[in-house]
């Protein structure tokens, strides 16, 4: 990581102190190769790993080649149907909607969030004291809270019949009265995106925030004398430097809102019509736990997880090249 | 000069404004935590609790399932957070003070596990679960909370554990410990403010916690608090919806999350950018 990616004080250092070639003294704290001592200090890690995750995902792959109808959901064993799932699934047009859905939700809200974010960062840093605190404290009240309290509280903002809303719009001579937000896709998707934006943009600001503390005032103030308008700062010598912190967060945000579940299962709870408004995360949830088909909803477990892979992989390996 | 201050005080407007819409909802939550429903449910919100009182908030804990809820959430993250920081804490040990072989791929695999979604497992870990009756168990959702959250726990403390230099241990092997107390004695208490972030860290995921739970605590006496909260907004909207009494209620889960937060944020966020603080 770049060193003026906001990292924790910690990792600022690097770990070379861990090198043999540091280590004139003649007890060397790197043991040799044979030593059985770290293995059993990552041993507890990869037992709770495998039962957790390794033994169900495995199970999972499984499962995603065999049959669970009807009839298994009367006790009879499920067949092994090879591939069956997965064609049914990729020929399944709803199963493309939902796919399509998704990204797009995710490609929206993931982009919205670091736009917004971004503009914020910005702003904390052109302002004074009181002012940044001031967005600073609300930015970390809306990053705290509870997927579900957040959730609870929104739900009650839009709230058809009483909430701040429909109230405000209608002072501002829209029509909003007893409108219900959630009954239409197209507006229940809105109102999820917002909320997603508003919980995923304080991490974001603040991140960016604690990237571009790290740009030398003199800089700036030099370019500002040489006549570079704040356009041209931002763009010539703020962004390339905040770049590395900007890519990390945006896709992070990909990452997490490709499985954006609690809060479209929460805004289906309170009114939205779940058919047509399931995102990835739901759609498994309602075909395993709710019709009981496990073949096809490990197959589609399996397609998000490789999508989340392949997004991730890049993340990973940008912090894997630290590691030498 | 005169220019450069008033659009520097159209900026100032422009954050403090919003900083006053994204800390709106949190208010709301406050405000209408305080009022009573016949005031909430009139044409005109009401803006201000002044006159309001703690009716809301006894009648949430007058609700027995509230306090079921509160005693299985304690007992799943606080088993969560120990049992994570200990097996952690010896995996960021390997990782950071160890060369060994099989060292890149373990990290690797931190890395990778850390991104996998839950919704992408949680059918196979229901399945589990009741394959071995741990289905509406705190000792099953102790597991998967805690493998949730080792990965990135590991991660934070191996930075915490990297920045106390090996060579304060040399120096107290050089006089004469050995090399569990130089490490007992000289880097564990340097590693307390790492160990606490990580732990808050741990708390926070477990805590919050919502699409495994919703899978795996499927009976009404074994809900977590943010299942019991989904319930309680589902009971009360059979008619007209109890707005105040349910945002008591989700005060009650969020307050405590908020002010740990607020304490630990500053070691914690900046850890984030290699991790995933957010559920």
């Amino acid at each position: 990581m770049p060193t003026h990616a906001p990292a924790p004080p910690a990792q600022q250092q690097q770990p070379q102190p861990v090198e043999p070639a540091s280590a004139k003294i003649p007890v060397p704290l790197v043991k040799k190769r044979r030593s059985k001592t770290p293995l059993l200090l990552i041993a507890p890690t990869l037992i709770i790993l495998v039962a957790a995750l390794g033994y169900p995902v495995g199970w999972q792959v499984y499962t995603s080649f065999q049959k669970f109808g009807l009839k298994q959901q009367f006790g009879a064993p499920p067949e092994f149907v090879g591939l069956e799932n997965y064609t049914a699934l990729l020929s399944d047009p709803n199963f493309w909607v939902i796919l399509g859905r998704s990204l797009l939700f995710c490609l929206l809200a993931a982009g919205t969030t670091v736009v917004i974010g971004f503009l914020l960062a910005i702003l904390m840093k052109r302002v004074g004291t009181v002012a940044r605190l001031a967005l600073q404290i609300s930015m970390l009240l809306a990053w705290a809270m509870p997927v579900v309290a957040a959730m609870t509280v929104w739900v009650w903002l839009v709230d058809w019949r009483r909430g701040v809303l429909n109230w405000l719009l209608t002072r501002f001579g829209f029509d909003a009265e007893g409108h219900n937000w959630l009954a239409e896709p197209l507006t229940f998707f809105a109102i999820a995106l917002v909320i997603v934006v508003w919980m995923s943009v304080p991490f974001v600001a603040l991140s960016i925030y604690a990237g571009l503390t790290q740009i030398s005032e003199e800089v700036l103030e030099a370019a500002a004398m040489d006549g570079a308008t704040g356009m041209q700062r931002i763009r010539y010598i703020i962004m390339p430097l905040i770049t590395p912190v900007l890519s990390i967060v945006l896709l992070l945000q990909l990452i997490w809102d490709l499985r954006v579940f609690t809060q479209i299962k929460l805004l289906q709870d309170a009114g939205g019509v779940a058919n047509e408004t399931h995102l990835l995360g739901t759609y498994i949830y309602q075909m395993g736990v709710g019709s009981g088909d496990f073949g096809a909803a490990s197959a589609v477990s399996i397609l998000m997880l490789i999508i989340t892979i392949a997004i991730s992989w890049y993340y990973v390996r940008s912090l894997m090249k630290e590691e030498d | 000069m005169r220019i450069k201050s008033i659009s520097s005080g159209i900026w100032t407007a422009v954050a403090l404004a919003v900083a006053v819409a994204w800390a709106f909802p949190v208010y709301w939550m406050f405000n209408s935590s305080f009022l009573p429903n016949a005031v909430l449910q009139s044409a005109t919100p009401t803006f201000l609790p002044f006159g309001g009182s703690f009716d809301n908030f006894k009648a949430v804990f007058a609700d027995g399932k509230f306090v079921a809820a509160l005693g299985i959430s304690l007992s799943v993250t606080l088993t969560t957070v120990a049992v994570a920081l200990f097996v952690a804490f010896l995996g960021a040990l390997a990782i950071s003070r160890f060369k060994f072989k099989g060292r890149k791929s373990f990290i690797l695999a931190m890395l990778l596990i850390q991104m996998l979604p839950a919704e992408g497992m949680f059918i196979a870990q229901y399945k589990m679960m009741s394959s071995v009756g741990l289905l509406n168990n705190v000792l099953g959702l102790t597991l998967l909370y805690t493998a949730a959250v080792i990965p990135f726990t590991i991660w934070m403390l191996r930075g915490f554990v990297a920045g106390v230099p090996a060579e304060l241990e040399e120096a107290g092997m050089v006089d004469g410990l050995s090399r569990t107390q130089a490490f007992m004695r000289i880097t564990f208490p340097l590693l307390a403010p790492g160990l606490v972030a990580s732990g808050v860290y741990a708390f926070l995921q477990a805590w919050n916690e919502f699409t495994v739970a919703l899978v795996v605590m499927t009976e009404d006496q074994m809900k977590t608090l943010p299942l019991w909260l989904r319930g309680f907004v589902q009971a009360s909207a059979t008619r007209e919806t109890d707005w105040g009494l349910v945002m008591a209620a989700s005060m009650m889960v969020a307050v405590p999350v908020i002010i740990f937060f607020m304490i630990v944020q500053s070691k914690m966020s900046s850890g984030l950018v290699g991790g995933a603080v957010k559920g």
